[in-house]
């Protein structure tokens, strides 16, 4: 029975994940895109905890803390600190045209859930379901990189593409082996450093963090 | 006890014409209080329709007769939504009348009505608003839709009694449609009740009128009639949204005994939605009109999430 | 001989000729003619209307083989249910338009010869009539195309003016390369009933009879789709519809909306269901699909119109989609092997159908009314209407309620059920086809919204508020029978919404013969009153206790609050003491639609100018503004302009071939002669 509610709960959670994706895909303001992937983290935490205690696999526990204390506190306080520093939190972005992102986002959605049907059957894993989930929590990242015109922004979505992956790890095999997490984890912690270092350089050099600006790098101009 | 059903319609119907006023007096109050003012108190509404009632009409030179046939038709749909709605029991004759779809098309012909009564005199303020309340309702329409797909799918009915048994049954599952359906619900709520932050019922700064505009030019017992089923309706939507995602206390045993403990179900849960309205209310700002799309689209996205969380994760 | 339904049926296209004769005989007693030719219209469109629905109550088939025709290519004609559905519908609506021409045409007389038009209004009809009935491909195409010579000189009848003659050509071209698909269509199914060999395949019962290998098939299906799209005005192939129909007299606009289109409906339900009987479920999601598209698109691009004909026009477009729709869902669901819900949607277009003739046909009565008393089509030179014409405007307002899909009227009937089909899709075996369908419903939605949104407009626009226009017409209430005319079809349309049970139970017997599955008794599980589409624990609906209950709260009401003499005080507009309104300061069906237009901004191409005039002093009080706004159809940039263009270019190539000598031609012939003399050793 509690496998059941288990799984109940980790679908829930799939789908508070996929609420947040799509929360930072229309947010325009940084705070709060920050607090959502600070939530959405949070709910791969606790998704990856369960996981572990229904499946087992304790070294999801590590993963789950791992999670807990890089994504959900350490990075979210780092960008924090760099909005901060660049004065750009008042900065409210224009995106395309939000219902139309919300609809191609939609339609990713399903499209995950139908890539993801042939997985879905031969798997007998609890959480096979939340693949389709993973899956388009990866897209919906890249989604935002592509619409959104700050930086920042496209960090994040960078860091929600890898909340997706990890997430179709846990989901498709419990997990991938402890050493490659706390090698991504690691990865990921050096690329917010280095990405913080860049935005200084770039904001110092073209005093915006708009990437349309990088055009301008283009010979010729 | 054949006559069962029909006593409980009766009360029913007893109900929404007497309880719609006092629980926009409620949400009036908890406002004046959130915002440190001396509330009116909660039978204020009542005075208000009563003193208009008892006023003379004053109508435009060339209104037609759609200007004036328009607060009775919307007065009437308000009190058969009323009737289908199930509050206490979910034996009611008059539930069978329509289901969840046909209820909100009722809505929709008393909107149909109020935006051509708005239309009637011909003045700019009427025009904007029937031309924004119809902008309005139609992207609330298909999120609606969606909502109402979504819970189908758990309920595999779209009758509102069955909804509930069914709903009730299977509320130890922890379902993520219903509530992404229940999130979706509100927002559209707040839509089409003309709540902040898509409208502001208590505007009077024309600019920024939707439903208020299209019945500005209404005076005595036609505005009495208007406000009466706009409460009504409000009454009716949080009902809808108590039936379909909160149905404890409903009673489904047709046993007399149970209905004071329905009834006070009832009031418990009406005072937290309107508690939870007011928070609402109180803290967003009334949104720009072309802001809308997002705040709908917001609905829309969430009902759809829904639904696909059913089939992708149930 | 006992007398069958198709002998009814042959009498009255029988008699429609007759009519047609005889105005040719009697051209010169204008007044005369009008009054005895439609009325005869009435009688021949009511023994119809006997024919069709004695066929569907009773459920029986007549067939009947006529001697005339080719050699060995006789005529088939057929009567069985789903004919005798149609012939009813457009029966119907023929008999309500023709007593409303008795007092339209009026309208026409000392202006110009009506002749014309009442040969070619007869010869419609029975081109129509002949449609339906045909029961091979010879025949079915020689009545098509009846039809559509007959609907182009209609629509040309106003010929002086250069948008009607432009219109009707645009007409004629898109009829034609829709009639050429469809006549490939029934080639390739012809051809395979014999294995390509002699012509015996052209029945419509031996190519019953058939299995069709899938790849023809499929070839067969898109052919004739297509084809029976443009005649329909499924978008992208919509655009000689806003053109041809607002131009034509507004009677014959009413049949053309209203019914001709039906025809299209007709051909795609017999090709599918009858003849072909088995195809994969992706048939089914391109009638869906096309019909979505058509029903959002159609009902946006009304939203923009100011021309009220125009609008009803684009209506049409929407409202076929909406029908497309529900044959769609009701072909998912047959390749699923799923007959009742087949028969729900099957059911749910087919309603529709019968539910647009009518309310399509009221509308642009309606509309037609409006345009005889004021001699104008734009709506932003109107309002105010309500007070001189209140029976037109009361007429209007229940098209535009039925066509809004509001209860208690038809609209929402056909509409409901339709969504009761869509809510049923989950049942489908088809993961993918179970996310996407959903998404369709909340288009269905979007549509129902916004088409109610439109009809606030047309009629807010039309009839309320203050006259808007420059000139001031002396306008007067339409004549007897063209309010005679309308309030039948309005009594039809609250009918068809108060008791659609009853309809529902007569035309059961064709989802019966065409999906084999009926859904009478379980819609009307729970009696006669409620009509409950598969069990009443999944969805009810109950028409007349809608209509009474609210009707009887209204009254009750009413009473209550009159029991004190109150006083109405008449006084000026009040509008927040604002003194000095005018009617140019009221909304216009361009502010009106601006919101939406803003929204869906992208479905058009929008060119909006503001200029200033000049000024007094500075710049921010201008004497007078300018304001120019177009709006035109996307795919008239996308798809028509390309195609023209490059017909165009072809012309000119082949052009260079005329030379204007008479020996080079000469040369040609015989080059030509050469050529063939090779070939043929």
């Amino acid at each position: 029975m509690h496998t059941n509610l288990a799984a109940q709960i980790n679908s829930f959670l799939a789908a508070m994940v996929l609420l947040t994706a799509f929360g930072m895909l229309v947010q325009r303001r940084m705070y709060g895109l920050i607090h959502l992937f600070a939530w959405q983290g949070l709910f791969l935490s606790i998704s990856t905890a369960i996981v572990g205690f229904v499946a087992g696999a304790h070294h999801l526990y590590i993963s789950s803390i791992l999670t807990l204390s890089l994504k959900v506190i350490l990075l979210p306080y780092i960008l924090h600190v760099l909005i901060q520093r660049l004065k750009i939190h008042k900065e409210v972005e224009t995106i395309v045209n939000v219902p139309m992102t919300m609809l191609i986002g939609i339609a990713l959605v399903i499209f995950s859930y139908h890539l993801t049907a042939p997985v879905r059957e031969l798997s007998t894993l609890m959480t096979r379901s939340t693949l389709a989930v993973a899956l388009a929590t990866v897209m919906l990242g890249l989604l935002m990189m592509i619409t959104r015109k700050h930086a920042v922004t496209q960090i994040i979505g960078f860091l929600a593409m890898e909340n997706g992956l990890f997430f179709a790890a846990t989901s498709a095999t419990y997990g991938m082996p402890l050493v490659v997490e706390l090698g991504v984890a690691l990865d990921i912690l050096i690329a917010a450093f280095i990405f913080g270092i860049f935005f200084f350089h770039i904001h110092k050099t073209f005093d915006s963090l708009d990437v349309d600006q990088m055009a301008r790098l283009k010979e010729g101009d | 006890m054949i006559l069962y059903p029909f006593i409980i319609e009766i009360l029913q119907l007893l109900i929404i014409l007497a309880l719609a006023p006092v629980f926009a007096g409620w949400i009036k109050m908890l406002k004046c209080w959130s915002q440190g003012r001396t509330s009116p108190g909660l039978f204020q509404p009542y005075r208000d329709i009563i003193k208009l009632f008892s006023k003379d009409v004053v109508i435009a030179g060339n209104a037609s007769w759609i200007f004036r046939f328009t607060p009775y038709l919307v007065f009437g749909v308000a009190v058969l939504a009323g009737g289908i709605v199930p509050m206490l029991s979910v034996d009611l004759p008059l539930a069978a009348t329509a289901d969840v779809i046909a209820l909100v098309a009722l809505f929709a012909i008393a909107r149909f009505f109020t935006a051509l009564a708005g239309m009637d005199i011909g003045t700019a303020f009427g025009g904007m608003g029937s031309s924004r309340e119809m902008t309005i309702a139609s992207l609330a329409e298909p999120a609606m839709l969606m909502a109402i797909f979504t819970v189908s799918l758990a309920s595999k009915s779209t009758s509102l009694s069955e909804m509930v048994q069914v709903i009730y049954s299977g509320l130890s599952v922890f379902r993520p449609s219903l509530a992404f359906a229940l999130l979706a619900f509100i927002l559209i709520t707040l839509a089409e009740t003309g709540r902040i932050p898509v409208d502001n019922p208590a505007t009077h700064l024309e600019l920024t009128m939707i439903h208020e505009a299209m019945i500005l030019e209404y005076s005595g017992r036609h505005l009495a009639l208007l406000e009466w089923a706009g409460m009504m309706k409000l009454f009716l939507f949080v009902m809808l949204g108590v039936a379909v995602f909160a149905p404890w206390g409903i009673e489904a045993s047709g046993d007399f005994a149970a209905i004071p403990a329905a009834f006070l179900f009832m009031i418990l849960k009406l005072a937290a939605a309107g508690a939870g309205l007011v928070l609402i209310e109180t803290g967003l700002a009334k949104m720009r009109l072309f802001r809308l799309t997002e705040f709908l689209g917001s609905a829309f996205l969430l009902a759809t999430l829904g639904m696909l969380s059913y089939f992708i994760l149930e | 001989m006992i007398l069958s339904p198709i002998d009814i049926a042959l009498s009255s296209i029988l008699l429609l000729f007759l009519i047609a004769v005889l105005a040719f005989l009697f051209n010169r007693y204008q007044k005369f003619l009008i009054t005895i030719s439609f009325s005869m219209t009435t009688i021949a469109s009511l023994l119809m209307v006997a024919a069709g629905g004695w066929t569907v109550g009773k459920g029986i088939t007549n067939q009947i083989i006529l001697p005339i025709g080719l050699p060995d290519l006789l005529f088939h004609l057929r009567l069985d249910p789903l004919s005798g559905f149609f012939l009813t519908v457009i029966g119907l609506l023929a008999f309500f338009v023709s007593i409303y021409s008795l007092g339209y045409v009026k309208g026409f007389l000392g202006q110009r010869s009506v002749t014309s038009l009442i040969i070619f209004y007869c010869l419609f009809i029975a081109g129509m009539f002949m449609v339906v009935l045909a029961d091979d491909a010879l025949f079915f195409l020689i009545s098509w195309e009846v039809m559509a010579a007959a609907s182009y000189f209609l629509v040309m009848f106003e010929d002086e003016k250069i948008e009607n003659r432009r219109a009707a050509f645009l007409y004629m071209i898109v009829a034609h390369v829709g009639a050429i698909a469809i006549l490939l269509s029934f080639g390739v199914m012809a051809g395979l009933t014999t294995g390509f060999q002699g012509f015996s395949g052209y029945t419509f019962d031996a190519m019953r009879a058939t299995r069709f290998p899938l790849g023809w098939a499929t070839a067969a299906f898109l052919l004739s789709f297509f084809g029976f799209a443009a005649k329909a005005g499924v978008i992208p192939l919509h655009v000689w519809l806003p053109e041809a129909h607002p131009v034509a007299p507004s009677n014959v606009s009413a049949l053309m909306s209203g019914v001709m289109l039906k025809t299209a409906i007709y051909g795609i339900v017999r090709i599918t269901f009858d003849l072909i009987k088995v195809f994969p479920w992706w048939w089914g999601a391109i009638v869906l699909v096309f019909g979505l598209v058509s029903a959002v698109l159609g009902v946006l691009y009304a939203l923009m119109q100011h021309d009220l004909k125009r609008l009803l026009a684009y209506h049409s477009v929407e409202n076929i989609g909406i029908i497309l729709i529900g044959i769609g869902l009701a072909m998912i669901f047959t390749s699923f092997q799923m007959p009742l819900l087949a028969a729900l949607a099957l059911t749910a277009g087919l309603f529709h159908t019968m539910n647009h003739a009518m309310f399509k046909g009221l509308l642009f009565m309606g509309a037609g009314a409006v345009l005889h008393a004021t001699h104008e089509r734009n709506m932003e030179e109107m309002g105010g209407l309500i007070h001189k014409m209140p029976w037109t405007a009361a007429f209007f307002l229940v098209g535009c309620i039925s066509i809004s899909a509001l209860p208690p009227f038809n609209g929402f009937i056909s509409e409901w059920l339709t969504f009761q089909a869509f809510l049923l899709s989950p049942s489908l075996p088809n993961p993918l086809l179970n996310l996407l369908i959903p998404m369709g419903a909340a288009l269905l939605a979007l549509t129902g919204a916004l088409a109610a949104a439109c009809f606030v407009k047309a009629f807010g626009v039309t009839f309320l508020g203050h006259w808007r226009g420059h000139h001031n017409p002396n306008i007067h209430e339409a004549d007897w029978p063209m309010r005679t005319g309308m309030m039948f079809a309005a009594l039809t349309c609250l009918g068809l919404g108060v008791l659609p049970t009853l309809f529902i139970e007569w035309m059961d017997v064709i989802s019966e013969q065409l999906v084999g599955a009926k859904i009478a008794t379980s819609a009307t599980g729970l009696g006669w009153m409620w009509l409950t589409p598969i069990a009443h624990e999944r969805a009810s609906y109950s028409g007349p206790i809608v209509f009474l209950f609210i009707m009887a709260v209204v009254v009750l009401a009413y009473i209550f609050l009159h029991v004190r003499p109150a006083a109405i005080q008449r006084v000026p507009i009040w509008d927040c003491g604002f003194e000095k309104i005018n009617q140019r300061m009221q909304y216009n069906a361009t502010s009106f639609s601006m919101p939406i237009r803003r929204i869906f901004g992208f479905f058009f191409s929008i060119k909006e100018q503001v200029r200033m005039g000049s000024h007094y002093g500075h710049k921010a009080f201008p004497k007078k503004l300018h304001y120019h706004l177009r709006i035109r159809d996307l795919f008239w940039g996308w798809l028509y302009k390309p195609v023209i263009e490059v017909s165009f270019w072809v012309s000119r190539k082949v052009g260079k071939l005329q030379q204007g000598r008479i020996q080079v031609y000469l040369i040609y012939s015989f080059v030509t002669i050469i050529v063939l003399l090779v070939f043929q050793g």
